[in-house]
Parts: structure tokens; C-alpha cells; sequence
């Protein structure tokens, strides 16, 4: 069967435009790595909202939210597959009669094609990756890890627990944590002091959305009350042990400062999951307010491919509201792209997707400024690939010695080659590329994504053919 | 490195192996989680043969890779648990030839 779209993906946006595409009876098949709707910011809200869960409530209304959707998305009839890992995307060739997408997964061991007209992206974002001394140590996990341990397994850290880093996700989950008891030892704030000054010329735009700026203050006045130690400034963060975190070092202005760890939580914002987009050839934006790489798009969410279409974080951070916004205005556009709706529906139902979409990115400029991508010098012996272990100084070697090629710097010396493929060394090569040859950072690019996308085994790929979806 | 919520003690578990020994887990966590709670790591590098535990939880850091019913280089964060699952850390590279 050809289905009328592929949706990658099944966060809000996914969910979104499932269910606006099946409401225009159009067929559609999710395909998602997790067990369960909700993506990773509803993670396991099925199961957690069941009546009467305490952790339901203690999440906070935002992720009570995701249980309506994803009940939606259930009895919206589009054909859903979950832990489905989706490894390679191909347009059928230029002398086909329409347009067909294959869209290669595994699922349960068994690799399978799924063919569409339209393909969907809508997978979400991962941390920021900003390496530093000792990251790599058993102990050291991102603070969006630590809440998918709570959201998918009622689990909370033990200590001494530090946090470390900026952003609305520490402080949600600092919030979440003192909530159901969990004790946290300090939380280390990473962003720029001079937060009013910064934030000054934004403010007005935010205010637009002052409900969620009034929670974000809420969090930390309770975060200040329940009597948390907090250090602002912090730079120079390091991780020290043998074989795993036993204590962190760090410099604020004051000078430098050292304590016992046994969970560091670290988060430097958000980037787009750009790696299909990327080998799909998509033109790529670079973001200098979130210093990261997006898929040009639109007015209607679609790629320079033809036919293929980005929602959600994928498209640039802007939050779950966000996220809703852009799955609607992307089955718009996969709708009219279809020609099931008209071009005077199809813009009528854009404006309401965009009124929607302003508002919820209202405080976003604000929150860009306040917690911008760290700038602080990777010191040589700092392991910038986590698969190859290559460290900053072979990294910083390998770009003077030629042309700046993050290309060049991959096949020289390995790093982006590994399992993850560059998601956690991407950035960071390119950027210490910039830094060799003096050149902005936009200019750079970063390494050719090869497939598959994901690690598939011998045995998978031959039992290719044997099914089809 | 984690523990249960107090509430999550009435929570449904099955019985899972890690490198042999059974132990409880709960329904909705990964193997990746029950690796963090028991082991406290997931693997060792294949370079430098040095411990790793899982990094991100949602699929792309490749830190949290471990043998999951005999499967090796699974990424086992996304591995819900399942009644009977065998979990094993991977150590330094994989070999051609199974042990």
C-alpha cells in the first residue's frame, strides 16, 4: 500500500498532524522509536496519567496536557508503529508517474519499506553536546536523560546530585525533582551574568506570553525558597574520578570551587535533529540565536525536496506548543500539496496556524539571549568525539593542517565516523574548524551524513524484501 | 545513581537478567535504565577500553550500546523492558567471532 504520508515521529507535532491529516481522510502511517506516543516531552504520559498518579501531577500541567493528544492521536486511525527505527529515506526515480517516497525501518528485528506520497519529519531535537574534561564519565548524563528516567521509569537520581547548565529544561526538572522529594546538591548556572541587560530588549515581545514567563519565575523563587544552592557564572566545569564521577570542579568569578558528585546533570539548550534531512541533500540553515543548523522551509513546512516536509523542534527549538502549531500548518501543506485543499482553504487555515505558532514562540527571543550556546575555550586533552575518542587538541591539529573541510577533518581523523554518527561531535568539530581558519562559524557547514541513519545488522538488511509494510 | 519514587514500589515490574542475575524492573523503563540502576555503566569503549554509562537516554549519543537478548551494539535505551530480557554490558570492541 502507498500511504498519502509517512510521519517520522510521533512527539506533538507528529501527533498533530496525524490527526489533521486522517481528519481530512487522507491515509497516514507513524512510524516512532519510542514504545508510546508523546515523544520525549510527553514521555510515558499514557501510562504516568492513569487517575490519581501522583507524578502526573508533580510533572506539571504542560505534560498532563500530551495525555489529550495522544488520545486523540490513538482513535485518529492513522496506521501507528511504534520503536520502529527508521534508517534510510529514498525518493522513488525521476520516470515514476507520481512521486513515492520509501521510507526504510526496523522494527522488531525485521527491516521493512513503507511507501508514501509525502514524508513528514517531525523528530524532535537533542541536547546541545558541549564537551568538557571528564563528560565521558560514568556519572555525567545530560539533565533531559535524567527526566526521561523519571517520565518512563519513576526514577529519581541519588547523590550528591548536581546540576549544571542553562535553560528552561534544568529548571523545570530542578522544580520537578524538589516536587517528589529528590534532593539535588547544587544547581550550576552556566548562562552570562548580565541576564536583565540581555533580556531587556526582548522582554516586551515575551510578555505576549507572560503565563509562561510567570512559571519559569515561579520555578526559581520555589527553587530559592526550598533553600538550593545555586552558584551563577560557572565556567570551567570538570568531572574527575577514575572510572567514574566521584567529585566537580568549577570557576565563578569568585574563584575556583570543588565538591563530592555522584550524578552531574548537564544541559546546554536544544539543537534540531537535522541527520535525514542532511543526507537527504535538504538546504540547511545556520541559526546564529541558537547557534545550530535547520532545514530551510516554506510557508508550508516543506523542504527544498519536493515532498518532504519538517515540523516541531526539527525545524528550530520553539517548544511542544510550538511543535503543535507547525504539525497543523504542515498538514496544511501536505493537504494542499495533495490537492485535497483548495489554495484560498489552504491559506485561510495557514493564518491560524501562524497566529498560533507567534504566539507560542513568543518568549523564545528572550530565552535565546538568556541561555546562548557556551563560547568557552575546549582545552586540548578535552575528548570532543565520545565514539572515537578524539580530543580537542587532535580535532584543532587536523583542521590547520588543510582546507576547512569538516569532510577533510571526518576521513583525517575519524571523528564523526563512529556509531552516533556526529551527533555529539558534529557541532563542535565545525566549530573548532571556524576557529583554525578564523571564518564565521555559518560558513562551515558540517560533515556529509551517510546511511544508513541508524546501526542496522547484517541479518536486518537481509530480511529486506521479505516484507513490505 | 537513581531510585524509585516511593509510589513506584506498587508500580507492575517483570523480571529481567543483567549478566545473569535476575532482578526486578519496572514496567516502562529501558534496559539502558535497569543498566544505570544495577551496573552503573553500559559498556566499555573500543578504543581505549574505558567504562561508559548511558548518556542521553533518547537515542543519540550510541554510550548506552549493550547486549540485549544476545543482540550486540543495541542501542539499549530504546529496549523497554520485557519479561525474561537478557542484559548484558559490551566490553571494548566486538569480536568477529562469538564468544
Amino acid at each position: 500500500m502507498i500511504f498519502d504520508t509517512a510521519i517520522i515521529g510521533a512527539g506533538p507535532a507528529g501527533m498533530q498532524a496525524a490527526c489533521d491529516l486522517r481528519a481530512r481522510e487522507l491515509s497516514v502511517i507513524v512510524l516512532d522509536e519510542q514504545p508510546a506516543p508523546g515523544g520525549q516531552i510527553w514521555r510515558g504520559v499514557e501510562r504516568n496519567c492513569q487517575p490519581g498518579s501522583e507524578l502526573a501531577q508533580r510533572l506539571g500541567a504542560e505534560y498532563r496536557q500530551g495525555a489529550g493528544v495522544a488520545r486523540s492521536f490513538r482513535a485518529c486511525g492513522a496506521d501507528y508503529r511504534p520503536l520502529s527505527r527508521v534508517w534510510q529515506i529514498e525518493e522513488t526515480g525521476p520516470d515514476a508517474t507520481e512521486q513515492c517516497w520509501q521510507v526504510f525501518v526496523i522494527r522488531e528485528g525485521q527491516a521493512e519499506v513503507v511507501e508514501a506520497r509525502r514524508v513528514l519529519l517531525a523528530i524532535g531535537a537533542q541536547e546541545r553536546p558541549v564537551p568538557f574534561p571528564g563528560w565521558t564519565h560514568p556519572g555525567v548524563m545530560t539533565v533531559g536523560a535524567a527526566q526521561i528516567m523519571l517520565k518512563s521509569g519513576g526514577l529519581l537520581p541519588e547523590g550528591p546530585v548536581w546540576i549544571c547548565g542553562a535553560g528552561p529544561l534544568p529548571l523545570l526538572y530542578a522544580h520537578q525533582l524538589r516536587k517528589l522529594g529528590g534532593q539535588i546538591a547544587g544547581f550550576l548556572d552556566t548562562a552570562p551574568r548580565d541576564t536583565v541587560r540581555r533580556g531587556l530588549p526582548h522582554l516586551s515581545g515575551a510578555l505576549r506570553d507572560w503565563k509562561s514567563l510567570a512559571k519559569g519565575l515561579a520555578w526559581q523563587a520555589g527553587l530559592r525558597a526550598a533553600g538550593l544552592r545555586r552558584e551563577t557564572g560557572v565556567r570551567q566545569l570538570r568531572a574527575e574520578g577514575k572510572d567514574r564521577l566521584e567529585r566537580i570542579r568549577w570557576e565563578t568569578p569568585e574563584g575556583e570551587k570543588t565538591a563530592p558528585a555522584g550524578v552531574l546533570l548537564i544541559h546546554e539548550g536544544l539543537v534540531p535533529s537535522v541527520h535525514p534531512t542532511l543526507s537527504l541533500q535538504c538546504e540547511h540553515t545556520w541559526s546564529d540565536a541558537q547557534q545550530s543548523l535547520r532545514p530551510v522551509l516554506d510557508a508550508w513546512g516543506e523542504t527544498t525536496r519536493r515532498g518532504l516536509f519538517v515540523a516541531g523542534d526539527a525545524a528550530g527549538i520553539d517548544g511542544a506548543r510550538a511543535a503543535l502549531a507547525k504539525g497543523t500548518l504542515a498538514a496544511v501543506g501536505i493537504a494542499r500539496s495533495l490537492d485535497v485543499l483548495s489554495e484560498a482553504k489552504a491559506k485561510q487555515a495557514r493564518a491560524a496556524g501562524d497566529r498560533a505558532l507567534s504566539k507560542a514562540r513568543a518568549t523564545r527571543p528572550l530565552l535565546d539571549t538568556l541561555y546562548p550556546a557556551p563560547e568557552g575555550k575546549i582545552s586540548d586533552d578535552v575528548i570532543v568525539c565520545r565514539c572515537e575518542e578524539l580530543t580537542a587538541g587532535q580535532i584543532r591539529a587536523a583542521a590547520g593542517r588543510g582546507s576547512a573541510d569538516p569532510n577533510r577533518v571526518k576521513s583525517e581523523t575519524r571523528a564523526g565516523m563512529g556509531p552516533c554518527q556526529g551527533r555529539q561531535c558534529g557541532y563542535t568539530v565545525a566549530r573548532l574548524i571556524a576557529e583554525a581558519h578564523d571564518m564565521p562559524r555559518a560558513e562551515v557547514g558540517f560533515h556529509n551524513i551517510r546511511p544508513p541513519l541508524k546501526p542496522v545488522s547484517v541479518g536486518e538488511l537481509a530480511s529486506l524484501g521479505k516484507a513490505k509494510a | 545513581m537513581f531510585r524509585p519514587l516511593p509510589d513506584s514500589s506498587e508500580g507492575p515490574t517483570v523480571t529481567v537478567f543483567v549478566e545473569g542475575q535476575p532482578v526486578e524492573a519496572y514496567v516502562g523503563e529501558t534496559a539502558a535504565s535497569v543498566l544505570l540502576r544495577h551496573l552503573g555503566t553500559a559498556r566499555t569503549t573500543s578504543i581505549s577500553e574505558s567504562p561508559r554509562a548511558p548518556f542521553c537516554m533518547m537515542g543519540c549519543c550510541f554510550d548506552c550500546l549493550a547486549e540485549i537478548d544476545g543482540k550486540g551494539s543495541t542501542q539499549s535505551c530504546l529496549e523497554p523492558v520485557r519479561d525474561g530480557m537478557t542484559i548484558a554490558r559490551q566490553m571494548s570492541a566486538r569480536k568477529v567471532v562469538a564468544r
